[in-house]
């Protein structure tokens, strides 16, 4: 089993990354903040402005570890990736797979299965510890909703009503995301899903959290030898890792939405720390931002039993674990793609 | 798994300089420097393997001397730092 490794993240304003021998070392004004030997990383992922030298893109490319940039609200800007590796074989059957039907559709269907599956039990978990009694019949309706539509997906469906009942799914899910809010609940109100930009607090985090978390996934898909920009549930677009959407499906509600409920609900973020822009757009200041990937990268280190393997993974490798099992099945060693449903 | 590991030089001579300033940058490829000739390295088994060759390589086995010693993967209760420059943790959240 492939080791957990760090990620370091840099938030610094004009930081500057380059490498020294074997080493990744980061100085802010001149100074030296933190020197990290490349072994124990496996992603450095900086935020906002800053400077990173061309030899260390080429220690990262040589060793797999992926470089990637984002604005310091979280908007992806751009990787550094090192030259093509995997298995060409497993690429090519990935390509024919998502051209044929039934093959894609099958599994398009698995994995909004999967994600109706995470966020119900989300809602569940949520229902059974809710004191307010109304919430709790809204929340315990809308997760009714989410088995009806996954119900709907057992008969034979196209891949555009599929697309469809997701949708809706996702509309019913968000609809009572409101209520799973506990704390806090004057400063922090979500009323819809809105994204580019976020227009609340609550849509800050979770596309921010929802941004690092493709990232791993796109780095997690490309570490087995997938391509990323090959999906099946979502079309291809140029510049869109695709295949890195459709893995992350069943890991929003149990990776990132749970993480961005806890934070409010534990008062670990304050209504203090946001700022708006003149877009409308609410974004997340500076040390927001630091608590979140703080405790993003902490919920990695937790352990889960993984429930088709039976074996302790840390949650940090689930994105890797359903790689690997997504390549088997692509490749043809397994009969189905055992998604990942949270229980 | 940690290790620590901590060297002793002979610098009389520039090629024992030469030789202390080398195998410091090979430590610091693997981990961390936590005081002027100790360091704190994460590695497995074959990199630990791959780091030994390559000190004894450089190091002259009549005058230096390099000590190692085995923390393991439950390594963080088994050290204690009191004092300035208190280093970070390579497997907690590394964050500038």
């Amino acid at each position: 089993m492939k080791k957990l490794l760090n990620t370091l993240y840099v938030t610094s304003k004009d930081a500057y990354l380059h490498q020294q021998g074997e080493t990744v070392v980061v100085k802010v004004d001149g100074q030296e903040k933190i020197r990290v030997p490349i072994h124990n990383l496996e992603n450095i992922v900086c935020f906002g402005p800053m400077t990173c030298s061309t030899p260390l893109m080429e220690l990262c490319g040589a060793r797999n570890v992926y470089l990637a940039f984002f604005s310091e609200f979280g908007k992806f800007y751009a990787r550094v990736e090192g030259p093509v590796h995997g298995n060409v074989l497993l690429r090519k059957q990935q390509f024919a797979g998502a051209s044929r039907d039934p093959f894609r559709t099958d599994l398009a269907r698995t994995f909004v299965l999967a994600k109706l599956a995470n966020c119900r039990n989300v809602l569940l978990r949520a229902a059974r510890e809710h004191h307010d009694e109304t919430a709790r019949v809204d929340i315990q309706h809308a997760a009714s909703e989410l088995s009806e539509s996954a119900r709907n997906l057992l008969e034979p469906v196209s891949l555009d009503v599929l697309r469809g009942i997701e949708g809706e799914a996702a509309k019913s899910y968000f609809s009572v995301f409101n209520h799973l809010i506990v704390a806090q609940k004057e400063d922090f109100v979500f009323n819809a899903r809105s994204r580019r930009p976020p227009l609340d607090k609550v849509n800050a985090m979770l596309s921010f959290v929802y941004a690092v978390l493709a990232n791993d996934v796109r780095s997690a898909l490309e570490g087995v030898g997938l391509d990323p920009a090959v999906g099946f549930l979502h079309a291809d677009r140029p510049g869109r890792p695709s295949l890195a959407l459709d893995l992350m499906e069943e890991f929003r509600p149990y990776l990132a939405d749970r993480l961005v409920l806890s934070l409010i609900n534990r008062q670990q973020v304050k209504p203090g720390g946001f700022e708006n822009s003149a877009s409308g757009a609410i974004l997340m200041n500076d040390e927001t931002r630091k608590t979140l990937l703080s405790a993003y990268q902490e919920r990695k280190r937790e352990q889960i039993q993984h429930p088709f393997l039976n074996e302790s993974v840390p949650l940090g490798l689930l994105a890797h674990v359903q790689a690997m099992l997504l390549a088997r099945y692509i490749r043809g060693d397994l009969d189905a793609y055992p998604a990942f449903c949270w229980r | 798994m940690m290790v620590l590991i901590t060297y002793d030089v002979n610098t009389e001579n520039a090629a024992g300089r030469k030789r202390l300033r080398n195998i410091a940058k090979k430590c610091e490829d693997y981990g961390q420097r936590v005081q002027l000739s100790v360091f704190e390295c994460i590695v497995d088994p074959q990199q630990l393997v791959v780091l030994k060759n390559q000190l004894t390589s450089i190091m002259d086995e009549r005058t230096d001397s390099i000590r190692i010693y085995y923390l393991g993967s439950n390594w963080e209760r088994r050290v204690e730092h009191i004092g300035a420059k208190p280093g970070y943790n390579p497997e907690g959240t590394l964050m500038v």
